[in-house]
């Protein structure tokens, strides 16, 4: 099988210059279960510099969240098995660090945010103290100062009378204060990366604006990286500086934000592009891709998006595209991206 | 919270009323005189048990019985048996002895059973949870008095290990360890796959991959965030079955000579001594009664999701 190509160096966007924060470099993941072997990431490679958000886009069982959970070392293993690739904090490989090493970079290095804050928070103890725990863990604060801290942390995600709520539980909280909850929670050591899974999508529109702006804007304060995972493409213009499109456990394509909006290179970011429901179309039908993702035990062969494609042809099916490089930052996992690229967008 | 305790004493009232009454009338239905059973094979002379009869208006309806009894039991007078011994005392001998011999079982059946189900739930589908299964499996399917007399001759007589028999009377702690591992173990069992379960199944819940993610050590994951909503099952467990061990000691305290409160059932039961069974189930039915509560309210405690109203 081709692996895509991974000597693809990181410039453009983000700080320029700057070694990036984290790399992940043809990141290889399966699950192994009585049923069979899922793929689930199929030679991943992407990476973050400090204040920069990358956006990781794609459908559920693309591998977004998964790649995320093995950046944080808490993917279920078995059934998960690595099988190849690196993942690179500050240029040390972070699947070669010991148990230990990497316990202490979750939380205070790398720090992640759930998609439902319900069920991530845990019931039975109050919001203080397990906003407090990281303190009284990490650095061995007294429970009452770390109490401070986390009234602290519930004022800076802006939850009204953090004085007197930090006693109350998870289920006594609205979702989107809950989700402030988890992003203090993430906040609370000074992370210099965050990955955010669907932060969201578990929420009311009206409030998702107000989350995605917080986020955005602490990000923004503090220069930390960002990986937001989503599979909203309008969360995603408004904050992201570079996307990275995965299907199949692969990442067909990678582009800075206003390009990849502008001008889809790979067929797939193009169909979803084109199922954004408009305005301006009311009344027409909606575009939907054709088909279903794949199952990741019976990957096609060739471009897994073929069997959906409607530029397919007999190489789609043989042999497997690489990321071929378009500019600086940019590359798509298309044999026919120049065709592609010159389409129009239909809406 | 304070109206709902109120609430739940005041159910306590016709759950006691109906329980002691069932038991009333079972006694009673068991037949026999007990005045003669005082005198065995002897026969007995009818003037006394004409009298003996009358003072214990034993030739009164079962309800107006029921009433002398429920009355006095009320003023705290648990009555006399038939022999002349007031049924409190008795009580008050037999009872510190089986809340000690339960206070050992339980703590074994805590201690042990939540230890091998968080073990093998943490290593679901390892040899140390195959042994944990098929351990707990055994000690569910062998009755009881198996088990009793089985570990009384290996443990107690053969090896040693522990004392076999307990002294009349007042036993030790020390004689009531093995009676207390005999009647933990059936309970054991079932708190370790409780447990199992439990674990296995919070383990794979979000918020203990949070825990996780926040850095926290393992350690502290397994027993801050995992264990502590794992065992909000068990400890519901757990209480109700505190009632049952004082209950349910009867086979065990007859195999290990223990002087219980099983025992004084037991004994009472053949001699027809219908106030000490009687008052000695009343007895056992308000610690069972007061231990639900108390599980009840404890579930809040574990559990702050739970509102009481």
């Amino acid at each position: 099988m081709t692996t895509i190509d991974t000597k693809k160096k990181p410039e453009g966007s983000g700080s320029a210059g700057a070694a990036p924060l984290l790399e992940v470099d043809n990141l290889h993941v399966e699950f192994r279960t009585r049923e069979g072997v899922a793929k689930a990431i199929n030679g991943v490679s992407y990476d973050v510099s400090a204040g920069e958000t990358l956006a990781v886009l794609g459908e559920s069982g693309s591998g977004k969240s998964v790649t995320a959970q093995t950046i944080m070392g808490i993917l279920d293993m078995p059934p998960g098995h690595i099988t190849g690739g690196e993942i690179r904090f500050h240029g040390k490989d972070m699947l070669k660090m010991s148990k230990e090493e990497r316990r202490k970079i979750r939380g205070q290095k790398i720090s992640m945010i759930f998609q439902d804050a319900l069920s991530a928070l845990n019931p039975v103890y109050s919001v203080g103290f397990q906003l407090a725990e990281m303190f009284t863990v990490h650095r061995g604060m007294s429970r009452k100062n770390a109490k401070l801290k986390a009234i602290e942390l519930m004022d800076q995600v802006r939850i009204p009378a953090a004085k007197d709520r930090v006693d109350d539980y998870p289920h006594q909280f609205s979702g989107g204060m809950r989700q402030r909850i988890m992003i203090a929670m993430a906040l609370a050591l000074d992370p210099e990366l965050i990955i955010a899974d669907e932060p969201t999508t578990a929420l009311d529109v009206t409030v998702q604006a107000q989350v995605m702006d917080l986020l955005a804007e602490l990000q923004r304060e503090r220069n930390m990286g960002l990986i937001l995972i989503t599979h909203d493409l309008g969360v995603v213009a408004d904050v992201a500086d570079k996307i990275a499109v995965m299907y199949a456990g692969r990442i067909v394509e990678q582009a800075p934000v206003r390009e990849l909006y502008r001008q889809p290179t790979h067929p797939y970011t193009k169909g979803l592009l084109e199922s954004i429901p408009r305005l301006d179309h009311k009344g027409r039908e909606l575009y939907a891709i054709k088909g279903l993702p794949p199952n990741l035990m019976r990957i096609p062969s060739g471009c897994a998006f073929n069997p959906r494609c409607p530029y397919a042809q007999d190489i789609c099916r043989s042999d497997v595209p690489p990321l071929h490089r378009i500019s600086a930052g940019r590359g798509s996992a298309c044999h026919f991206w120049e065709t592609v690229m010159e389409g129009e967008v239909r809406g | 919270m304070g109206r709902y305790v109120v609430r739940r004493l005041l159910q306590m009232i016709p759950v006691f009323i109906g329980t002691t009454f069932l038991i009333y009338y079972m006694v009673y239905q068991l037949g026999g005189d007990p005045i003669s059973a005082m005198f065995g094979d002897k026969g007995a002379d009818p003037v006394f048990v004409r009298l003996k009869r009358e003072e214990f208006h034993l030739n009164d309806p079962l309800i107006v019985q029921y009433w002398y009894y429920i009355t006095d039991l009320l003023q705290g007078n648990f009555g006399t048996s038939f022999n002349g011994r007031p049924v409190a005392e008795e009580l008050k001998r037999a009872f510190p002895v089986s809340i000690r011999l339960a206070m050992i079982a339980f703590a074994i059946e805590v201690v042990i059973g939540v230890g091998l189900g968080l073990l093998s739930g943490l290593r679901r589908g390892k040899l140390a949870d195959t042994m944990v299964l098929a351990g707990t499996l055994v000690v569910i399917s062998i009755p009881v008095f198996v088990l009793g007399t089985v570990a009384q001759f290996w443990l107690g007589s053969e090896w040693g290990i522990f004392e076999a028999t307990a002294s009349v009377g007042d036993p030790t702690w020390s004689q009531l360890v093995l009676p207390g591992l005999v009647l933990g173990s059936l309970s054991l069992a079932f708190v370790a796959r409780l447990t199992r379960t439990s674990v296995a199944e919070n383990m794979r819940a979000d918020y203990v991959r949070t825990a996780t993610a926040k850095g926290l050590p393992r350690r502290r994951v397994v027993t801050r965030h995992l264990l502590r909503n794992s065992l909000i099952p068990v400890v519901t467990f757990l209480g109700a079955d505190l009632g049952a061990l004082m209950a349910g000691a009867i086979v065990t305290e007859g195999i290990f000579n223990v002087d219980g409160v099983g025992r004084l059932i037991y004994l009472a039961v053949t001699k027809h001594e219908s106030s000490t069974v009687v008052g000695a189930v009343a007895a056992l039915v308000m610690i069972y009664l007061v231990m639900n509560l108390i599980v009840d309210l404890l579930y809040a405690v574990l559990d702050p999701r739970i509102r009481y109203a």
